[in-house]
C-alpha cells in the first residue's frame, strides 16, 4: 500500500500543471481515486460527510448484478450444451456438471465484457481527458449492463460499435454522466436491435452457435409468443408450441423462474434479479416506487389482455405473472427503469414514470411483435417523457404556493 | 399545535456534553465578528487602543446605521483583522478582570411600548439578535414582522440541551417572553421537542403559543418550523431568535446594562471532558480546549458540525453560536475505501455494513469521502428535507441565476441550513449550502 502511494506520489508531477502528461491528468486522477478515496476535507458547509459517495453507490450496483452475471454465464453453457444431447432419454446433467456449464459460458461471456469496458471506458477517459474534467464512475454500471442485455453470439465488433454509440451519443453530447437523457445501456442495445435486427432477434442468436447446430430451437419465449398471435388452436404445430408454456414445456412458469431458457444473457433468471432487487432497494438506491409502480403497471395491462382476449391469441391469454417473468421485463424493471438520471426525478414523478414504463412494455410487447422486446422501447420512450412529468409535479407544488398566497 | 416531521435524521456523533459547568479562567480576548452577519458592511467607530465599557458600540451596519454592534467586556480594542481587500474579519477586546458596564436608562417594565423596545435594543447593540426570514439576516427594525418564532430546542448533533441551561430561568425568561411578544401583531410561537418532556421553563411560559415538534433533526430549525406553522409568501416576513437571547434581552431591561454572557456547550468526539461552560458573548476557546482535548490533527467549529464556520485553536465562538464542536482532521487517503465492506463507515445509507450496528455512535472526521460528482442519485435530498420545496430543483434554479423560478419553488422558506442535512448525505458531495445561500444573497441584492 505505502508502495503504490509511493509510486503515485512520484509519478504525480509528470500529471500536473506544467508536466510532460499534463493532458492525461484526468485519466491519473481517476487512476489514483480509483486506488485511493482522496484526502481531501470539507471546505464550506458541513464538517462532517457521509461515507457514501458514487464510487460506492456504483459498486453496490454491480454487487446487485452478480447473481445475474454468474447465473448468466451458467445459463449460456446449459442452454448451449442442452441442444447438443438430441438423444432422446439422455439426460443434460449426466453428461455435463454445473461446472462445466458455468466455465463454458465464462469464457464465452468474459470477451464481451472486456471488450464493454475496454471501449467504453477508452471513450470515457477520452472525453474526460478532452474536456479537462474528472472520469465519472458511471460507466462502471453500464459496462456491465450492455453485455448482460446481449445475446451471446453478438459479434465484439458490433457490441464495441454499440457501446461508442451509447457512450457518445446517449451520455457524452448531453455533457456526460448525470446530464443524459436516455439510459446508455439501453441506448447500446437498441442501437444493434435497430442496427443489425439478425443479430438481435430470430431463433438463431440466443444459444451460442444455435445457427450450427441442426434443429435447435434456441428461440426465446417472447419470440415464441409472438408467432402465437393469428393461431389456429387445432394445428398440431400450433398445439406443440402451446405446450411449450405448459408446465412442463421449456417456457414453463418453473423454467421461467429460474431462467432456464434462452435469451439475453442476465435477462432470464427471475430469482437472480429478485436478488440484484432486494440488494438495491435495502441499501436505498435503486428506488422502490419505480420498482413496485412498473411491476403493477404490467401487471395492470397483462390482466387486461387477459380480460379482453380472443382464444386465437396466446400472447395475451398467457397467465398475467408468467407474462411478466418472460422477456426482459423484471431485468428492466430493477436495473433500467430505475437508472436515477434517465428516469424521473420527483418522488411522485417516479410513480407516474414507473407504472407507465410497465404498461407499455407488455403493450408493445403484445401488439407489435416485430419487437416482442418491448421493454427497451418502453424505458427508452419513458425516458425521454420523463422530464414532462417531473415538469408537471414541480408544477404542482408551485402552484400550492401560489394557492397559499392567495388564501 | 403539534407537527410531525417525517424526513431527516438525527446523525450519531460522538462526544455529547455532559450535564455539568466547568470553570475555566475567563478569556483575555473577545471578538465581536462582522462576518458572523450575513451581508453585514460594517463601520467602524473604534480605533485600535480606544478604551471601551461594556455595551459601547464598536461598528454600525453601514446599510441601516441604526442597527449596532456593541462590545460586550470593557477594556481596549486589542486589534481589527482584516482578511482580503481589507474586509474586517475580527474586533478584538482586551478585557479586564471586572467588567465595567455602560449605563442604559431603565425602564418601567409595565409601561414598555414598542416604540421603546426597538429603540433600546438598538442603542444596546442588542438589536442583532433578532433575526429574520427570509434571507436569514439582521431584522430590519424598520418591519413589522407576521410573527416571532423561538425554538426552544436545538436538534442538530450534539446541539446544547436547553432544558438543562434554563434550569432555574423560569422567570426572567417569562419577562424576556413578554418583552418580545411585543415586537409583532401577530403570534410568538414558542416551539418544544416533542420527543421530550420540555421543561417547565418553556411548557409553563404564557403570552406565546406553545406548539410541540416531533421527529427527528431538523425539527428544531426554525425554518422548518416556519414552513409547518405560519408558512413564509412573497413579502412576509417571520422574526425569529433563539432562547439564550430572550435571556439577555430581559437582563437587559431588568438591570440597565449590556450583560452578554450565555451559556455555550463544548462537545465533540475529540473532547476529553464535553461539558458546558458559562462564558460572556465572542469569548476565545482557548481557555475551554487547554488540556481538554485529544492528541492528533483537529478541527474546531464554532457552531455545530453541519452547519457551523471553523475556527483556529484560539478562535472565538460566533455570536449566534451556543455551541463549540472539535472534531478530527480526516486528511487521510484510504485504499480503496469506497469498496472495503465498511463496518465503521458511519453512512445514512445502507451502503455499509455499519447498519448492522445501529445503535454505536461515531467519531465522524472531516474527511470529504469522495469527490465531488454531478446530480447522479436522485430522491435522497427529500428524504432529508421536510419542507415541501423540491430541493434539487431549487439548487439548480440557483445555478443558472433564474430569480423567478427560485422564488416559485420556494426560497423564501429556507436557508441554508435547512440543508445541511442533505448536503451531508449528498453521494455527488455537492457544497448545498453554499450554493442556497448564493441564491439567497443573489435575491437580496437584485431586490435592494
Amino acid at each position: 500500500m505505502k508502495l503504490i502511494q509511493n509510486i503515485l506520489r512520484k509519478i504525480k508531477p509528470t500529471f500536473e500543471e506544467g508536466g510532460r502528461l499534463h493532458t492525461l491528468y484526468p485519466a491519473y486522477d481517476a487512476f489514483e481515486t480509483f486506488l485511493f478515496v482522496p484526502n481531501h476535507t470539507s471546505q464550506t458547509g458541513t464538517h462532517i460527510k457521509d461515507s457514501v459517495d458514487l464510487k460506492r453507490t456504483m459498486v453496490i450496483v454491480i454487487i446487485a448484478l452478480l447473481p445475474c452475471l454468474l447465473f448468466g454465464m451458467w445459463n449460456i453453457g446449459y442452454q448451449y450444451h442442452s441442444q447438443l444431447i438430441n438423444i432422446p432419454g439422455q439426460d443434460v446433467e449426466s453428461v455435463y456438471t454445473m461446472w462445466d456449464h458455468f466455465f463454458f459460458g465464462f469464457w464465452k461471456f468474459l470477451p464481451l465484457i472486456l471488450v464493454s469496458y475496454i471501449v467504453g471506458l477508452s471513450v470515457e477517459f477520452a472525453f474526460a481527458v478532452n474536456r479537462k474534467h474528472q472520469v465519472n464512475e458511471g460507466y462502471l454500471v453500464t459496462g456491465m449492463l450492455i453485455p448482460l442485455i446481449m445475446p451471446i453470439d453478438v459479434p465484439l465488433w458490433m457490441l464495441a460499435l454499440a457501446v461508442v454509440f451509447a457512450v457518445v451519443i446517449g451520455k457524452e453530447v448531453f455533457g456526460g454522466t448525470g446530464m443524459n437523457i436516455l439510459n446508455p445501456a439501453l441506448t447500446a442495445r437498441a442501437f444493434i436491435f435497430f442496427a443489425y435486427p439478425t443479430k438481435m432477434s430470430g431463433d438463431k442468436v440466443w444459444v451460442h452457435s444455435a445457427d450450427k447446430i441442426d434443429g435447435v430451437s434456441g428461440e426465446t419465449a417472447l419470440g415464441q409468443l409472438a408467432s402465437l398471435i393469428n393461431i389456429d388452436p387445432t394445428n398440431t404445430d400450433v398445439i406443440n408450441k402451446i405446450s411449450q408454456f405448459s408446465t412442463d414445456g421449456i417456457y414453463s412458469l418453473h423454467n421461467s423462474f429460474l431462467g432456464i431458457i434462452p435469451g439475453s444473457v442476465g435477462e432470464t433468471s427471475v430469482i437472480a434479479i429478485m436478488i440484484g432487487a432486494v440488494i438495491l432497494l435495502f441499501t436505498g438506491i435503486g428506488s422502490f416506487r419505480i420498482m413496485a409502480s412498473m411491476f403493477f403497471g404490467g401487471l395492470f395491462m397483462a390482466y387486461i389482455f387477459n380480460w379482453v382476449a380472443p382464444d386465437t391469441n396466446l400472447f395475451m391469454s398467457l397467465n398475467p405473472i408468467h407474462q411478466l417473468f418472460i422477456g426482459g421485463f423484471l431485468f428492466g424493471m430493477v436495473f433500467m427503469a430505475t437508472d436515477p438520471v434517465s428516469a424521473t426525478q420527483t418522488n411522485q414523478g417516479k410513480i407516474i414514470y414507473g407504472f407507465l414504463c410497465g404498461v407499455l412494455s407488455i403493450l408493445i410487447r403484445v401488439f407489435n411483435p416485430a419487437y416482442p422486446e418491448g421493454v427497451m422501447v418502453a424505458i427508452l420512450f419513458m425516458n425521454v417523457m420523463a422530464p414532462l412529468i417531473d415538469h408537471y409535479v414541480i408544477q404542482a407544488n408551485i402552484n400550492r404556493r401560489l394557492k397559499r398566497l392567495k388564501v | 399545535m403539534e407537527v410531525k416531521i417525517s424526513r431527516g435524521a438525527d446523525i450519531k456523533l460522538k462526544g455529547s456534553a455532559d450535564r455539568v459547568y466547568a470553570n475555566v479562567p475567563n478569556s483575555e480576548l473577545y471578538a465581536v465578528k462582522p462576518i458572523d452577519f450575513h451581508l453585514l458592511t460594517p463601520k467602524m467607530v473604534v480605533k485600535v487602543g480606544d478604551s471601551v465599557s461594556a455595551g459601547d458600540i464598536l461598528f454600525y451596519d453601514k446599510n441601516c446605521p441604526s442597527v449596532k454592534f456593541t462590545t460586550p467586556v470593557s477594556g481596549h480594542i486589542f486589534d481589527i483583522v482584516r482578511g482580503e481587500k481589507r474586509k474586517i474579519l475580527e474586533v478584538l477586546i482586551k478585557a479586564e478582570q471586572d467588567i465595567r458596564y455602560k449605563n442604559f436608562p431603565k425602564r418601567n417594565l409595565s409601561e414598555l411600548n414598542r416604540e421603546q423596545i426597538v429603540e433600546d435594543l438598538l442603542v444596546s447593540g442588542l438589536w442583532p439578535l433578532i433575526r429574520q426570514r427570509p434571507f436569514a439576516t439582521i431584522a430590519n427594525p424598520e418591519e413589522t414582522p407576521k410573527s416571532i418564532f423561538i425554538s426552544a430546542f436545538d436538534s442538530s448533533p450534539l446541539a446544547p440541551d436547553n432544558d438543562f441551561i434554563f434550569h432555574g430561568d423560569d422567570v426572567l425568561f417569562q419577562l424576556g417572553l413578554d418583552i418580545v411578544t411585543q415586537l409583532c401583531d401577530g403570534t410568538t410561537h414558542l416551539n418544544l421537542d416533542g420527543n421530550s418532556n420540555p421543561a417547565k421553563v418553556f411548557a409553563g411560559a404564557k403570552g406565546v403559543q406553545i406548539n410541540h415538534i416531533f421527529g427527528p433533526h431538523p425539527s428544531g430549525n426554525v425554518g422548518v418550523q416556519v414552513h409547518h406553522i405560519d408558512p413564509i409568501n412573497k413579502g412576509d416576513i417571520v422574526w425569529y431568535l433563539s432562547p439564550q437571547d430572550i435571556i439577555t434581552i430581559a437582563r437587559f431591561f431588568k438591570d440597565g446594562k449590556y450583560d452578554a454572557s450565555k451559556i455555550i456547550a463544548l462537545t465533540g468526539p475529540r473532547v476529553k471532558k464535553p461539558r458546558y461552560y458559562r462564558v460572556i458573548q465572542g469569548v476565545s476557546i482557548k481557555p475551554m480546549i487547554q488540556d481538554n482535548v485529544l492528541e492528533g490533527p483537529k478541527r474546531f467549529i464554532s457552531g455545530n458540525v453541519l452547519t457551523g464556520r471553523e475556527i483556529k485553536d484560539d478562535g472565538y465562538v460566533g455570536f449566534y453560536d451556543f455551541q463549540v464542536s472539535v472534531i478530527t482532521e480526516g486528511h487521510y487517503s484510504e485504499f480503496l475505501g469506497w469498496l472495503l465492506p465498511g463496518f465503521h463507515k458511519y453512512s445514512l445509507s445502507r451502503t455499509f455494513f455499519s447498519w448492522l450496528s445501529s445503535k454505536r455512535e461515531y467519531d465522524l472526521d472531516s474527511n470529504n469521502h469522495g469527490e465531488e460528482r454531478a446530480y447522479v442519485i436522485t430522491g435522497q435530498y427529500e428524504m432529508y428535507m421536510p419542507i415541501d420545496v423540491f430541493p434539487v430543483q431549487l439548487v439548480k434554479a440557483i445555478l443558472i441565476e433564474d430569480i423567478e423560478l427560485m422564488e416559485q419553488l420556494g426560497i423564501y422558506e429556507v436557508d441554508s441550513e435547512d440543508f445541511a442535512l442533505c448536503e451531508y448525505a449528498c453521494t455527488s458531495k455537492i457544497p448545498v449550502q453554499s450554493i442556497i445561500r448564493r441564491g439567497l444573497d443573489l435575491i437580496k441584492k437584485e431586490c435592494s
